[in-house]
């Protein structure tokens, strides 16, 4: 039969005008025999009795119970979306918010832990120069006391030269069998040793 | 009519589904006599209650099936109202709601095999439609005086050609319910008479040799003809709601 939906529309068609057709037909048919049972007018007053009877009832149902419950539901569903999509925008504030703070404390860290590194390599940084200029001072304190022992031995030996110089110029002049005049001799070793 | 010569044996009472009688015993049909009427006026009430008031009864955040069908249709006819009619229409909500329930109960129990069409009745559809009428005239009289004469007065129109407008309109306005109320009884019963008639041929098989061709093809006609009638009965139903909320518009706001 009709695979396809224009098949099946035209068969539609084909059966509604055939229906028609027919439903007038019929419809005549049924009128001269046995005439439209909608026209029979002694049942009039029943079916709208009953009618309004049913509308009636139908309407306070709706009216009273059915209408005020379903309008109720979905202002109920309306006003549920809308507080928990409002919710929803207060939760995401929130997560924002803290991831905010987060950061900031992170940053916060960050810079503290800075500082107390600076401020320790400061304190490092003093006391290695506080050490190192007393070491300095140490060294130079030492280096002082040695020049002034070379300086003292210095002098010693300069001393030492001059005696030594006296006794082995009179010891020369006693060699070659002379007596040496003191004076003489301090006075030529004096300006030997000053030239 | 060629049919008349297969069918000696065949009986065609195609219009019988539609008596009216008397649900018990035999006798007159006084106005307060239960009938078959009565029986799916009543039948169309509880399925009414059964999907609106038993389905609703969890009032549901998330609904059920049966609730969200009520929900469905709440919403199609509250939408259809407030588009049409306006949103001070919407006060007419419960009443054209009524009707439209009623109207597509009807239609569809009278869709169930041996089931009396209440709808297919010029009275009940007349009654309705005369309601309408009435309803929306005393509306839009008392909403608008005497300007809910200017319904009638096309004034967008040549001066000339007002007057005889005016009596188009005013004879068109009065129609309205005959054509309203017609519409729909005549939907109604001519398709369930077209389903009587092809039903009326589908025995032909056990009388004569045609009938292998016939009986099949009636078969066939009257599911076509069944699922073309499940469309009408809604599409009935729509048409009378929205007409009704067209007329009552006419009422709200009578000027073009």
């Amino acid at each position: 039969m009709a695979n396809t939906t224009t098949e099946a529309a035209g068969a539609v068609t084909e059966a509604v005008t055939e229906a028609t057709g027919h439903a007038a037909e019929a419809a005549g048919h049924a009128a001269q025999s046995a005439g439209m049972p909608q026209l029979d007018f002694s049942t009039f007053g029943n079916q709208i009795f009953w009618l309004a009877v049913a509308l009636v009832l139908i309407y306070l149902v709706l009216s009273r119970v059915a209408l005020p419950r379903i309008g109720g539901i979905l202002a109920d569903r309306q006003g549920k979306i809308t507080s928990d999509i409002a919710a929803a925008e207060e939760l995401k504030q929130k997560a924002e918010a803290a991831e905010k703070a987060y950061n900031q404390a992170l940053i916060d860290a960050r810079t503290e832990a800075g500082k107390i590194v600076a401020e320790a390599r400061a304190e490092i940084q003093k006391d290695l120069d506080k050490a190192t200029a007393k070491a300095d001072a140490e060294i130079a304190a030492k280096a002082a006391e040695s020049a002034k022992r070379i300086e003292e031995i210095r002098a010693g030996a300069a001393e030492n030269v001059a005696v030594v110089a006296k006794e082995t110029a009179e010891a020369i002049v006693a060699a070659f069998g002379g007596r040496a005049d003191a004076g003489a001799v301090d006075d030529a070793v004096a300006s030997r040793l000053k030239g | 009519m060629a049919t008349e010569e297969h069918s000696q044996g065949l009986t065609f009472h195609p219009m019988d589904q539609f008596k009216i009688q008397p649900l018990f015993g035999e006798g007159p049909i006084h106005w307060y006599t239960p009938t078959n009427a009565t029986l799916w006026m009543a039948l169309t009430l509880l399925a009414i209650f059964a999907l609106f008031v038993l389905g609703t009864r969890g009032r549901a955040i998330i609904p059920t099936r049966l609730q969200s069908v009520a929900e469905l249709g709440y919403g199609f006819v509250h939408k259809m109202v407030e588009d049409v009619a306006g949103k001070d229409g919407l006060k007419f909500f419960p009443y054209i709601f009524t009707l439209f329930l009623f109207i597509v109960f009807a239609n569809f129990l009278g869709l169930v095999p041996g089931a009396f069409t209440t709808t297919s009745h010029i009275a009940v559809t007349a009654v309705m439609a005369v309601a309408v009428f009435l309803t929306v005239t005393i509306v839009g009289f008392v909403k608008n005086g005497a300007g809910f004469l200017g319904l009638f007065w096309v004034s967008s129109a040549p001066l000339a050609l007002r007057p005889v407008l005016a009596l188009i309109e005013v004879i068109s306005y009065f129609v309205r319910p005959v054509s309203h109320s017609i519409r729909l009884a005549g939907n109604m019963m001519a398709g369930h008479a077209v389903i009587k008639v092809f039903a009326a041929f589908a025995p032909l098989v056990l009388i004569s040799g045609i009938g292998i061709a016939v009986t099949p093809l009636s078969i066939l006609a009257i599911v076509a003809m069944y699922a073309l009638e499940i469309l009408v009965a809604f599409i009935q139903a729509y048409v009378f709601t929205i007409l009704t909320c067209v007329y009552l518009k006419d009422a709200l706001h009578p000027h073009h």
